[in-house]
């Protein structure tokens, strides 16, 4: 059984470590901010200078002028800080942000990316993919392992203009959770009854065990 | 001497004055601290040409309030420097992208920390700088990088603005501004780029020196006008459900 992608998320927020500061991109990796943590404590650093956001507001309870990357009214955690946008690109640049999360149209076993345009797009959706891609200590995708039509994303190079050259260190898929080694993606974990072979027949790169 | 006051007595007397060919930065990051009236009020007085200066020019989303996507669709717009340039999701089309397509706006794709980067540069007198950010990248093509440190750097310039239209929670007749959570993103270092800042206010506007020096976001001799928004209808005042 493929992972959900709830299931995603859990098994990426498996590898933060205590004290990180997460910084979570648009789509599916916002899921990561419901993720129990255990006895461990990150803190969500949002672009727009949120810093020590918590989950999502309840129903009436949401801030006009409090939101995420993301455009979603969170919560602030005690402790808590709002800087402003020079600020907050200062934290990422200055290599403050322990790890990003990203989703991604393409990963690749060179540790390259491609999240921000696609093909026959004039204009691009780069927000702040690139900067975080640059500076964060480290860089993990979650994303589909297929398309809708069920073409690999995770190729030997990508076919889309890239995000940023040799920096993802994870990709979780539903399908499992891989590391890019240059040539091949390792496997660091399977999804409960998926097979190497499975996974093989959906990657277009080199499959390592 | 009497304080000359920077309140203006609407949103039309705010934007009155600007040139055809300006560079405009609007504040804002989704609905927090984007200048709505203000842009509406832009969109009245019909300047042209304009270089305008944002996050995103405006979603697909609907209801629309004013933003650089209608300025465009007004025929008010040269080109666009902003961090989004595409909807997000590939099945949505932008109000802009049309235009965009034709080639009757240019764009400028920037990542939107070198955006906030260029901004602040512009208002701290650096002319240009380097950043990791992009490098080998299709925007990094045929520009100069530099190798420091044994990493390499890609040149940014400075992004002066003529203009800022920004919203803010509450300012004093000095100018001075305290934004409210993340309604701060790009506020401050638009004003600071930018040699005519107009401000829409969404509390009355206070006596100078109501606010606490301590909590001054920008100051306000970076302010020129200052609007107190009305309440609704006769203002725009988004509401919670707008981004759901």
């Amino acid at each position: 059984m493929p992972w959900s992608r709830t299931q995603i998320a859990e098994r990426l927020a498996r590898e933060f470590q205590d004290g990180w500061i997460v910084n979570l991109g648009v789509g599916m990796p916002t899921l990561i901010t419901d993720v129990p943590l255990g006895d461990r404590e990150v803190f969500f650093h949002a672009e727009n200078g949120v810093i020590g956001f918590g989950p999502v507001a309840p129903e009436g309870q949401e801030d006009i002028h409090l939101v995420d990357a993301s455009r979603r009214y969170v919560t602030l955690n005690p402790g808590a800080a709002i800087v402003d946008h020079a600020d907050s690109f200062a934290l990422i640049r200055g290599g403050r942000i322990d790890v990003t999360v990203l989703g991604s149209y393409e990963a690749a076993a060179n540790g390259d990316f491609a999240n921000w345009k696609v093909k026959g797009s004039k204009g691009g959706v780069i927000g702040g993919a690139m900067d975080l891609a640059a500076s964060a200590k480290n860089v993990y995708l979650m994303m589909e392992h297929r398309t809708r039509d069920g073409s690999p994303r995770l190729l030997a190079t990508c076919s889309l203009p890239i995000t940023a050259r040799g920096v993802v260190k994870l990709v979780a898929t539903d399908l499992g959770l891989f590391a890019p080694t240059g040539t091949a993606f390792a496997v660091r974990d399977l999804a409960p009854g998926v097979t190497l072979d499975e996974v093989r027949a959906a990657t277009a790169a080199p499959v390592t065990e | 001497m009497a304080r000359r006051s920077k309140v203006v007595a609407d949103f039309d007397a705010a934007v009155a004055g600007i040139q055809d060919g300006s560079t405009i930065a609007f504040g804002g990051f989704a609905l927090p601290g984007s200048p709505f009236n203000l842009t509406a009020a832009l969109l009245r007085q019909g300047a042209k040409r304009l270089v305008c200066v944002g996050n995103t020019t405006g979603g697909p989303r609907k209801p629309r309030n004013p933003d650089i996507g209608m300025l465009v669709e007004n025929g008010q717009v040269a080109k666009v420097i902003c961090s989004f340039t595409a909807a997000p999701r590939a099945s949505d089309v932008l109000p802009f992208t049309p235009y965009y397509e034709r080639g009757e706006v240019d764009a400028e794709t920037v990542p939107q920390g070198t955006l906030a980067e260029r901004l602040r540069a512009a208002g701290a007198g650096i002319p240009a700088f380097y950043t990791p950010t992009a490098v080998g990248t299709e925007l990094a093509e045929g520009r100069e990088t530099r190798m420091i440190n044994g990493r390499e750097y890609l040149l940014e310039y400075a992004l002066p603005c003529d203009v800022a239209l920004l919203r803010c929670y509450q300012a004093d007749e000095a100018g001075n501004l305290r934004f409210r959570r993340a309604q701060r993103n790009f506020g401050p270092i638009m004003a600071m780029a930018s040699k005519l800042v107009i401000v829409e206010v969404e509390e009355p506007i206070l006596p100078a020196g109501a606010i606490d020096p301590d909590d001054v976001h920008t100051p306000g001799i970076l302010v020129h006008r200052l609007v107190h928004i009305p309440p609704a209808p006769a203002a725009i005042w988004p509401s919670l459900k707008e981004t759901r």
